[in-house]
């Protein structure tokens, strides 16, 4: 675990150099990230179905970018982007796309709809936790 | 006189606009984040009625009257999430008051032709230990942290050289991903990584669309279903790049 939390944080802030953040958010990137993956991977490790932690990880990822956003004054994505990218099913797709390959369609098109469930709970994560932001202003 | 006057103000705060405008969406900013800067800098001028229409490719930014509508041409789009910042702290300035329109326009002139990304090494650097820690991150082993940042930061620097050669953005990202499949096909083979898969996966991330994928959300969220979409379809596009290249890799052998 504590081996995941590292390697999440370097992650997402190399996410960040990538993406040519300000230096000064770099390290907030990291800790977005892995506030995400850390959540997604403890969720998946109890047995909780991974459309569902990945909906929850999004949504967590989403309030700290706003949360950083609204503190630092810096638009939210550059937080919710290093944040977001950990739960990419990249190796869903890749098995997805190994099965198409190898001819082997019936696991193929299983895998493909899966990822695109996990795309599907990441959007709506980030909508959920809009929404919600979008309420408190209006509350207030 | 006094209506000229009025005509050059109305003149300079379109410009002031477009240029702000212009450079966030070449940056890679959401095409809300654009529409809601340039009205922002209008409003604070004393024009709250102002339209624009972005898309991904072109502004369309009109002041309410008889003034004459502009439009910019965006050609080609990178990711530069430190202009889109100083940009949007700029606009801030001008609605506070704290900036004139004048001393905005020079400052993001000078934005606008300046290289503020890191530099290449330190680019490269940032995707191997993106390649590494992936491969960690989807329970690889430690003998695959290696081939990972390797090939991670090998398939990166194929990706920025050959969109330096090629302007289609897709087939350096197909390249790019072949050259990794390659690579970590050899690191297997030569018994240097133990998992093809891990490895694959975890140096295949830099390449991955993230900024696309996120801003499409947000935009058809927001209502711009035209940006949205053609984000998406980008973003998708990108995905099915690297998805062939890899492919061809695992066709191969």
């Amino acid at each position: 675990m504590i081996l995941q939390l590292i390697t999440s944080f370097i992650a997402s802030t190399a996410f960040g150099i990538i993406f040519n953040a300000p230096r000064k958010s770099l390290l907030k990137c990291g800790f977005t990230g892995m506030v995400g993956w850390v959540l997604y991977v403890w969720l998946v490790h109890n047995q909780v179905d991974s459309v569902l932690a990945t909906l929850v990880a999004a949504f967590v990822v989403a309030i700290f970018s706003q949360i950083f956003a609204k503190v630092y004054k810096t638009p939210i994505i550059i937080f919710s982007v290093s944040g977001i990218i950990p739960l990419v099913p990249g190796g869903l797709a890749y098995d997805a796309m190994r099965n198409f390959v190898e001819n082997d369609y019936n696991s193929a098109i299983q895998y493909a709809a899966k990822a695109f469930m996990i795309s599907g709970a990441i959007a709506i994560g980030l909508v959920f936790s809009e929404v919600i932001n979008q309420m408190i202003r209006k509350f207030r | 006189m006094e209506n000229g006057n009025k005509l050059n103000q109305t003149y300079e705060v379109t410009n002031v606009c477009l240029l702000a405008g212009k450079i966030m969406l070449q940056s890679g900013a959401e095409t809300y984040r654009v529409e809601d800067t340039m009205m922002r800098i209008a409003a604070s001028i004393g024009i709250h009625q102002s339209h624009s229409f972005v898309t991904p490719t072109g502004i369309i930014f009109s002041i309410d009257g008889t003034d004459p509508t502009k439009f910019v041409r965006i050609s080609d789009r990178t990711t530069d999430l430190q202009k889109v910042t100083i940009v949007n702290s700029i606009s801030r300035k001008i609605s506070s008051g704290e900036m004139s329109l004048k001393d905005a326009y020079e400052e993001m002139k000078q934005i606008e032709t300046a290289n503020l990304a890191y530099p290449v090494l330190i680019q490269i650097t940032a995707a191997s230990l993106v390649g590494g820690c992936f491969t960690m991150m989807f329970q690889g082993g430690w003998h695959d942290f290696i081939p990972g940042l390797v090939s991670g930061g090998v398939g990166f620097s194929c990706f920025i050289y050959f969109h330096r050669l090629v302007q289609v953005k897709f087939f350096a990202e197909f390249l790019a991903s072949f050259i990794i499949g390659l690579l970590s096909f050899l690191f297997v083979t030569i018994g240097f990584g133990n998992e093809l898969d891990k490895i694959i996966i975890g140096s295949v991330m830099p390449l991955v669309p993230g900024l696309l994928i996120t801003n499409a959300v947000r935009d058809l969220m927001a209502g711009h279903l035209v940006s949205g979409l053609s984000k998406g379809a980008e973003a998708f596009l990108t995905a099915f790049a690297i998805g062939t290249g890899i492919a061809v890799v695992l066709s191969l052998f």
